[in-house]
């Protein structure tokens, strides 16, 4: 069968659009996520997504379903939230690893299934790597600029039983993504690295996808995007990119830069738009999948599909616009 | 090498010297640790600040201290820095002799990182073990050389070391070669110990050694170490430090930790203690420990009388050809005239003198120059010293010349003079003022031994060519600064080819380009064309052209270079897609004319603004681009510290300032200006009417495509279309300057002709940007408070934009005259404009105002056929005049 790196090589690859903007379509209640096994549950859980491949995978594994089924070749685990760290908004730390398992095993059916019914089109199950709702290069006290809420030890901790959790539950991919501190990201590759070296297993192959937070080009923890790419080129990654805060349209002249500097393959999933006044976004799927074909058209990308707002319909949308194109050629980059 | 704080840093082969600030390293300053101890992390900040204001690229941070918690200081430290956009935007070095220390560190930083160092003190295995740490936080690595049996000090065991830790990093631990730093071990020299006296040389051919065997490697070193038996000395230290790396760097050695501000320019130290350095470090002369004793004993005298005194008059004793070689190496005035006088006096004929000694001195001034050892400002000071010495000898010659002529009519032969110095004709073409590119050029080719014939500005071509054929030139080089000049160069050449001339062109100044010279000025002469990117250049360009057997290779390579240019360049053509005119206009800015209300200005019509106080202007300066003119590159005023300009620029920025307070107190130059504002109506996408005056202005439209959601701009797009808005316009000129710059030439030194030229640039562009503000707080008011620093303000950082016509926004230069006559035409400002609409003075400016949040400057770029014609007539212009003005950005 096919490899990943054959069919990078051959086509561009579409990833999935966003999970939460279907999960929403359920109108789930408190007691859809509590399931039965944690009626009790001390605290609220509603709003708790990754609790779902838990107690509904049913509703996961269907999400999963329609985006393969608009076209997606990668499908992403519905851990953005799994680590114990993120986890403790609920109480559920200690849930970090079980919940990595079923999320992978979640996507790894929906996706085995697909493969099943056309082998020439392999499907994929990227480890979803979120970014931690803490910091470790910015104070989140103004008047103490030296302060950090959480430390690096605490994140690699975190993120090596997330990775653990994925692996161990059968995904192809780790995918560190929404990056908008680096030095988080630097916490998550130290965490894959490690845990491949130390428990001797080979390692899984790493895509990164960075997030521009607004026009100046550069992360939230204040990096450009090239000094972005230079910090997180020893994870060796099988592709760079970028994601979420952005439109297509914000984001085309990062992704340009970006496809000149890296010397991996690229991959670009933006948001539907801009969110308008409510917080929605309403970029139609015809319109997020003109401007990415434009992007296949110049070059500059190998992986695309989308993040918040997007839809199955945008990723069909999408994916009918790049397959004329042929894949981003990976530039020779000097060797300095 | 890439390396990251905020921002990248890429050390590539061609990558200056690297240098790793050292101050914030509690071994190293006293001061540091003191604040450090003392946990006064703000002030600690402040040394780090300065680091990178001083022009450090990386920053070592070193918390090894005995009374210190390394781990903790480390780590509040950096975690500090990274607050700092200012300082962590470079890359970090993090330094201990502590393995726990350095992994604190790396847990805090999100660029990528140097570690200092790790080595095979302890054996493989812990080296094995804290790369593979190293390498999962991504950082880059020095590695000392050092093994189980100690410190590396001679040159084969270095080599032997890295050799051995290259291996196993890179086909153990898998770190990519360029990852890998070595430290092949800098140690005091001139220790009194005969065993230390080589260990200069060790490192430098370890380096050179280490670099052949493994290229992709970097080279570092801890500097200061090599004159620690001089510490408390600092003039021996910076002269040490200077020359060492200046055979270190040679070597090969990439980057090293310095302070900055302690280097002496390798060719200004005094020829005795350079000497003395180069002996001690390369360990020449030194049986029986010999050099090194001088070196002591001359420490001593200078520690004796401290620093002032050790200006070095010896040369005076030397011959009348070392004197003159040395004023003008040194660019030093005070003696030159009596020194040619005495030479005139011992040789033959006053030619002689010229094209010995003097010669001699201008080639070593060139050399020098060309190698990257002299400067820009300090060859020109070198001329101005070369011309005064020819001025003494020009009345000889002269007079021998008719004495000549008057034995050779006696005996009934004539004359031929002996074939003289190579010929080289500058002119800044017809239609254009700026020269003083031409002018450095001028004094740079002077230096070389050529003969300059240099026509000024504003010169016809039929001037040009006649000039260069009744003088007899050998090549003919023309500048220009405006888009304009670019056509007036393509006619020139077609003009050359016409009159069947076989001299080569060279081309040259900011507005020109090798893609410009390929596609349109080398294809209209096919005798040599040849584009030069700066003054340095030039020599080796005319040398390569004068030369008899270079000279058809080179043109030959230069015209295949050209011709593959030119064809790339057709072939790009194509792919670039245009949107119709009509499209584009409906493309324009998004502007929601419905929330924005004009702000109207505090009066319409001019308002004169003469003689404004020049010293009020010399705040809005913007000083980097006074650099830029002379040739030496780099952020202001960070360049002040540069490890290799740094020297030179801080001098001509103290002669730029000492002249520039002559100017302001001597009232040398006046500043005149104009602004003015008027009601507008929108009468169609790009034309912009003012109200009572019959007066249309056009603005142009980009029309490339652009990606889904990017607007087609156009200057008129900033101006409300279906409400009353306002548009305003300005110019300033400085002037005066002619007296001056004549006088100046009268006493051959163009080093002061160029920086006043420059300085009066500055001053114009600093007018502008004051009456800018001005206008927005003041004249205009459109916005109530503004609190921008000269920095903000170069960044463009205000509300509104100040375009000009002729530039990438509005770059039809015609509506200059629209500008001018709504300003009050000349007698406004005394600005003449030349017929390609050239300001004169050259230091003037001018622009359009435009006030609305949005605004912002952009580049119109190719236009196509269809925007042509509905732009020329809209302007009532025939199309064939409309296509010359417009040729730069038609396809």
């Amino acid at each position: 069968m096919k490899t990943l790196q054959d069919c990078l090589k051959e086509r561009i690859l579409i990833i999935d659009g966003a999970m939460g903007t279907m999960i929403q379509r359920y109108k789930l209640e408190e007691k859809d996520f509590r399931g039965n096994r944690f009626k009790n549950w001390q605290c609220d859980v509603k709003g708790n997504n990754d609790l779902l491949s838990i107690t509904q995978p049913q509703i996961i594994e269907e999400i999963h379903k329609q985006y393969l089924e608009a076209g997606a070749d990668i499908i992403e685990t519905n851990t953005f939230s799994s680590t114990s760290i993120a986890q403790a908004d609920y109480e559920m730390q200690s849930l970090a690893y079980e919940l990595n398992v079923a999320a992978a095993k979640c996507a790894r059916n929906a996706a085995d299934e697909y493969t099943k019914k056309n082998a020439d089109k392999p499907r994929f199950v990227a480890g979803a790597i979120g970014p931690l709702n803490k910091t470790l290069s910015l104070s989140p006290d103004v008047n103490n600029p030296g302060y950090r809420a959480v430390n690096f030890d605490t994140v690699v901790q975190a993120y090596t039983e997330q990775i653990k959790g994925l692996a161990d539950g059968g995904v192809d991919i780790l995918l560190i993504e929404t990056i908008f501190d680096t030095l988080n990201a630097k916490a998550a590759i130290f965490a894959a690295k490690n845990y491949f070296r130390k428990n001797n297993i080979a390692e899984l192959p790493i895509m990164i996808s960075g997030t521009i937070t607004d026009a100046s080009g550069r992360t939230l923890s204040g990096q450009t995007l090239e000094a972005f790419y230079v910090s997180v080129m020893h994870a060796n990654p099988l592709s760079v990119g970028l994601n979420c805060a952005l439109g297509a349209a914000e984001m085309r002249p990062h992704i340009e830069e970006l496809s000149q500097i890296a010397g991996c393959f690229t991959s670009a999933y933006p948001n539907a738009g801009l969110p308008n006044a409510f917080g929605e976004y309403d970029e139609q799927p015809h319109e997020t999948a003109h401007i990415i074909e434009e992007w296949a058209k110049e070059g500059f990308v190998n992986i695309v599909g989308g993040c918040c707002g997007t839809t199955p319909d945008h990723i069909k949308h999408i994916a009918e616009e790049v397959k004329k194109y042929k894949p981003r050629e990976l530039p020779v980059i000097e060797l300095v | 090498m890439r390396l990251s704080g905020l921002e990248p840093l890429i050390v590539r082969p061609e990558t200056n010297f690297i240098n790793v600030g050292e101050r914030t390293n509690v071994t190293g300053s006293k001061m540091f640790a003191r604040l450090i101890r003392a946990g006064q992390y703000e002030e600690a900040l402040a040394v780090a600040r300065q680091q990178v204001e001083n022009g450090a690229q990386v920053i070592d941070v070193n918390m090894d201290d005995a009374l210190l918690d390394g781990v903790q200081a480390m780590t509040s430290f950096l975690n500090l820095v990274q607050s700092e956009p200012d300082i962590a935007k470079i890359p970090i070095m993090i330094d201990s002799s502590k393995f726990e220390i350095i992994e604190a560190g790396l847990k805090c930083v999100q660029g990528k990182c140097i570690v200092n160092s790790i080595s095979m003190k302890e054996g493989e295995e812990k080296f094995i073990e804290q790369a593979f740490i190293c390498k999962s936080y991504g950082a880059a690595v020095i590695v000392m050389a050092f093994d189980e049996t100690g410190q590396a000090d001679t040159k084969e065991r270095k080599v032997e070391i890295c050799k051995r830790a290259y291996k196993i990093l890179t086909e153990q631990v898998g770190y990519a070669p360029q990852d890998i730093i070595f430290d092949p071990n800098i140690f005091a020299i001139a220790t009194g110990i005969e065993e230390h006296n080589n260990y200069a040389v060790d490192f430098i051919e370890a380096t050179r050694e280490i670099k052949k065997l493994m290229p992709l490697t970097k080279v570092s070193g801890g500097v200061s170490n090599v004159s620690f038996s001089f510490r408390g000395n600092e003039h021996v230290r910076e002269a040490f430090h200077s020359v060492f790396l200046f055979h270190a760097i040679n070597a090969g050695m990439d980057m090293g930790i310095v302070n900055a501000g302690q280097l002496a320019v390798y060719d200004e130290i005094e020829p005795e203690l350079k000497q003395l350095c180069e002996d001690v470090i390369l360990n020449r002369n030194n049986n029986n420990n010999e050099t090194t004793e001088k070196m002591i004993n001359f420490a001593e005298k200078v520690k004796a009388k401290g620093k002032e005194t050790v200006k070095d008059e010896s040369w005076r004793k030397e011959s009348v050809e070392s004197r003159l070689s040395h004023s003008l190496v040194n660019g030093i005035t005070d003696y030159i005239e009596a020194d040619t006088e005495e030479a005139r006096l011992q040789y033959p004929k006053p030619l002689d003198v010229i094209e010995g000694p003097l010669m001699d001195g201008m080639n070593i001034v060139g050399n020098l120059f060309g190698t990257g050892k002299m400067f820009l400002p300090q060859v020109v000071k070198s001329a101005r010293v070369m011309k005064k010495a020819v001025a003494v000898l020009t009345p000889y010659i002269e007079q021998e010349k008719e004495e000549r002529k008057k034995a050779q009519i006696a005996a009934g032969t004539t004359g031929d003079d002996p074939a003289g110095a190579a010929k080289i004709l500058l002119a800044t073409v017809k239609g254009d003022v700026h020269d003083i590119g031409k002018n450095i050029v001028g004094v740079v080719l002077g230096c070389n031994g050529y003969q300059v014939i240099d026509l000024g500005v504003m010169v016809p071509a039929e001037k040009i060519l006649e000039t260069a054929v009744k003088e007899n030139v050998d090549i003919i080089g023309l500048s220009g600064l405006i888009t304009p000049s670019l056509d007036e160069m393509v006619h020139v050449a077609h003009e050359m080819k016409r009159r069947e001339m076989n001299l080569p062109l060279l081309i040259g100044g900011a507005t020109t380009s090798r893609m410009h010279t390929a596609v349109k000025i080398a294809p209209q002469y096919n005798n040599g064309v040849v584009h030069v990117l700066d003054a340095s250049r030039s020599v080796t360009v005319t040398g390569s052209l004068l030369n008899p057997d270079q000279k058809t290779p080179f043109l030959q390579s230069t015209k295949a270079e050209y011709e593959k240019l030119a064809i790339d360049f057709g072939n790009k053509k194509t792919t670039k897609q245009f949107l119709k005119f009509e499209e584009a206009q409906q493309n324009g800015a998004a502007i929601d004319w419905e929330k924005y209300k004009p702000i109207a200005p505090t009066f319409t019509g001019t308002k004169i603004l003469d003689d404004f106080p020049l010293s009020e202007i010399v705040d809005y300066i913007d000083w980097q681009p006074f650099f830029i003119a002379w040739e030496m590159h780099g952020k202001f005023p960070a360049i002040l510290s540069d490890t290799v300009i740094g020297a030179e620029a801080t001098k001509l920025y103290n002669d730029a300032r000492k002249l520039l307070q002559q100017v302001i107190d001597e009232k040398w130059l006046t500043a005149k200006g104009v602004v003015g504002f008027w009601e507008t109506n929108k009468t169609a996408a790009d034309s912009i009417q003012i109200k009572d005056k019959n007066i249309q202005l056009e603005f142009l439209r980009q029309q490339i495509k652009k990606a889904a959601g990017q607007p087609n701009l156009s200057l008129a797009d900033f101006i409300s279309p279906n409400q009353t808005d306002y548009i305003g316009a300005f110019s300033v000129t400085i002037q005066g300057i002619e007296k001056h710059i004549k006088n100046f030439e009268a006493h051959f030194d163009d080093y002061n002709k160029i920086i006043l030229q420059a300085l009066a640039d500055r001053l114009a562009e600093g007018f502008a940007e004051l009456l800018h503000k001005k206008t927005r707080t003041q004249y205009w008011a459109y916005v109530s408070n503004e609190h921008l620093n000269n920095e903000q303000l170069i960044k463009e950082e205000y509300q509104g934009i100040r375009p000009a016509p002729g530039y990438p926004a509005c770059p039809d230069h015609t509506e200059k005259y629209k500008l001018f006559t709504l300003l009050g035409g000349e007698e406004a400002t005394g600005i003449h404009l030349t017929e390609s609409l050239a300001m004169y003075p050259a230091a003037s400016v001018c622009g359009w105002y435009f006030a609305h949040p949005d605004s912002k400057y952009f580049g119109v770029g190719k236009i196509e056929i269809d925007q042509l014609e509905d732009y020329a007539k809209r302007k009532e212009m025939n199309i064939d005049e409309a296509k010359r003005w417009l040729r730069p950005i038609l396809e």
